[in-house]
């Protein structure tokens, strides 16, 4: 059984590696559709990740050392998390090590690393990235731990894999707080990946950028690795949202390499799906001022909140 | 986990929409979406109140619900509308706080109601008694939605959604007050919209605006000043009227 286990973390991290660029290139060619544009291929992300990896890279002169490591730091930190999230099967080595609380704080990590980075060359559009991700990151952060935190009181545990699994064995069953904290998940899933409402991650203006303004400086294997870091942030993301709402078609039981199976064209399902959604959204909504940021992510902690008042109160 | 009934999963889905419904109403600054804000509340008071009237059989509460539909989903939403229309009133002015304030003072709010509705839920014996927190929420956040406001028209629909709460909170304490408390009731908010209405029209008419933040200022010498004949800004409006 034990090497069920290992087989089972090694897959999930080889599917988030292969599958995080081919998940964005989904989300943008969905948008492309639904834009009335020519969609671009869906492998173009691992095409920019390759040419970017055969580029000669070049640094600014005064780069300290925190600016070369962080690339690796921060698709390291969106590795770890990808073996934490249980997103095919629930029983993970790894998942012992880390909570879902551990799992907000590798977030951050990576979060903070990147926008020292940024902050590191001391070029104005690097720094004014920097700011406004810690500003969208702060408000973020307590709105994801709250949506954690009713999880967490539903199933009386805060690791992952054992939230996953209570919610996925139950009977389908109505639950006002889960469909609060749904709704502010998907807002701070939005702000967190530079999805529109917040941030264009198709922009070339420098002055309404925040992820992109932050990745100026790099050049090609370091941002290539900030780009694919990028893309299993999103993917990573996605996996929260199913591990927590929809953890239906995850193996649960201890050694089943049936279920196992079963799980992965599932989990690919789950993503089309939430692709799609995704586009809808954003090419639903208009992108904010930059300064409309705090109410939309008030608004997320809100919905956060309520669910747990809800779920204290009625127990639902 | 104990499993709950489903009827009362969709009771308490109700619960948990109207506690929604007060925070969205406290962040509307649109008096026409605000409106129709109450409206949505009144249809989710009317489901829970069937859903109720089904699960306990008190044949009184159907008659509450169709009274429920008829006014709060109709009629009031409907004489609102056409004051809107008649004052030309579309927009709030800024409150005196701005929406994340609001929302936090809110969730303040619902946290304190909370903890008040704890021991009369301990008391109640109705099924339902865990929603008695929500409805005190709801009466405590249209509370904070007339404090907030300057315009009449918000004020009056802070009172409106209040009334909802207070039918909310009987509904989950008791099963729904007697009858003739309802109707009595009823007709009383009937008449306040009325009473309102022809209130505002002589509010514009007085300060050629539904800022109640003027109603502060008024003093012994400024009624003298304003029903002078000769003051031609104040009997301006006058004569448009319908």
């Amino acid at each position: 059984m034990k090497a069920l286990d290992i087989l089972t973390q090694l897959l999930e991290l080889v599917a988030a590696l292969a599958a995080a660029p081919l998940f964005l290139g989904w989300v943008n060619q969905c948008r492309a559709w639904l834009q009335n544009r020519r969609a671009p291929s869906i492998w173009l992300p691992y095409r920019g990740i390759r040419k970017l990896f055969h580029k000669e890279a070049v640094i600014a002169e005064n780069a300290s050392a925190l600016f070369r490591v962080t690339p690796y730091v921060v698709f390291g930190a969106m590795v770890l998390a990808a073996g934490i999230i249980p997103s095919m099967g629930t029983r993970l080595p790894f998942t012992v090590a880390a909570d879902a609380i551990a799992l907000v704080g590798l977030l951050a990590m990576a979060r903070v690393f990147q926008s020292l980075a940024a902050m590191d060359i001391g070029t104005a559009f690097g720094t004014l990235g920097a700011r406004r991700e810690m500003m969208v990151g702060f408000l973020a952060e307590p709105a994801l731990l709250m949506v954690i935190f009713v999880a967490s009181m539903i199933s009386a545990t805060t690791a992952l894999p054992a939230i996953t699994e209570n919610l996925a064995d139950q009977t389908l069953a109505l639950y006002p707080s889960l469909a609060f904290t749904a709704i502010a998940f998907t807002l701070v899933l939005l702000a967190e990946n530079a999805r529109i409402p917040i941030d264009n991650p198709a922009t070339h203006l420098e002055l309404t950028m925040i992820h992109e303004a932050m990745l100026l400086e790099y050049s090609a294997r370091h941002l290539a690795m900030m780009e694919w870091a990028a893309a299993l942030k999103l993917f990573n993301y996605a996996c929260i949202g199913f591990a927590l709402f929809v953890p239906w078609g995850v193996s649960t039981g201890a050694g089943n390499p049936v279920a196992l199976l079963a799980s992965i064209p599932l989990l690919a399902i789950k993503l089309a799906v939430m692709g799609a959604g995704l586009a809808l959204i954003e090419t639903l909504s208009a992108k904010v001022r930059v300064f409309r940021a705090p109410e939309f992510l008030a608004s997320a902690f809100l919905f956060a909140v309520l669910g747990l008042l809800v779920h204290v109160l009625l127990g639902a | 986990m104990t499993r709950i009934p489903f009827d009362m999963q969709l009771l308490n889905l109700c619960a948990a929409l109207l506690l929604l419904l007060s925070f969205a109403m406290l962040a509307q600054r649109r008096v026409v979406t605000l409106v129709n804000l109450l409206a949505i509340q009144g249809g989710l008071l009317f489901a829970a109140t069937l859903l109720l009237a089904w699960r306990t059989g008190e044949s009184h509460l159907y008659l509450s619900a169709v009274l429920t539909l008829s006014l709060k989903v109709i009629f009031l939403p409907w004489i609102l509308h056409r004051l809107i229309r008649r004052l030309q009133v579309y927009w709030d002015t800024e409150p005196l706080l701005n929406i994340s304030g609001t929302m936090l003072v809110g969730l303040l709010v619902v946290v304190f109601a909370f903890g008040l509705a704890q021991p009369i839920s301990a008391l109640a014996s109705t099924t339902t008694r865990n929603a008695i927190g929500i409805a005190v929420a709801v009466i405590l956040l249209s509370f904070v939605t007339m404090i907030t406001r300057r315009k009449a028209m918000s004020q009056v629909v802070g009172f409106l959604s209040m009334e909802n709460g207070l039918f909310f909170g009987a509904m989950s304490a008791t099963y729904g007050m007697p009858m003739v408390v309802e109707f009595g009731v009823a007709l009383d908010v009937l008449v306040a919209v009325f009473v309102l209405g022809i209130f505002f029209f002589q509010i514009r008419e007085q300060f050629d605006s539904l800022d109640l933040h003027h109603l502060e200022s008024l003093s012994e010498r400024q009624p003298l000043a304003a029903d002078s004949p000769s003051d031609p800004v104040q009997s301006a409006p006058l004569i448009k009227e319908p």
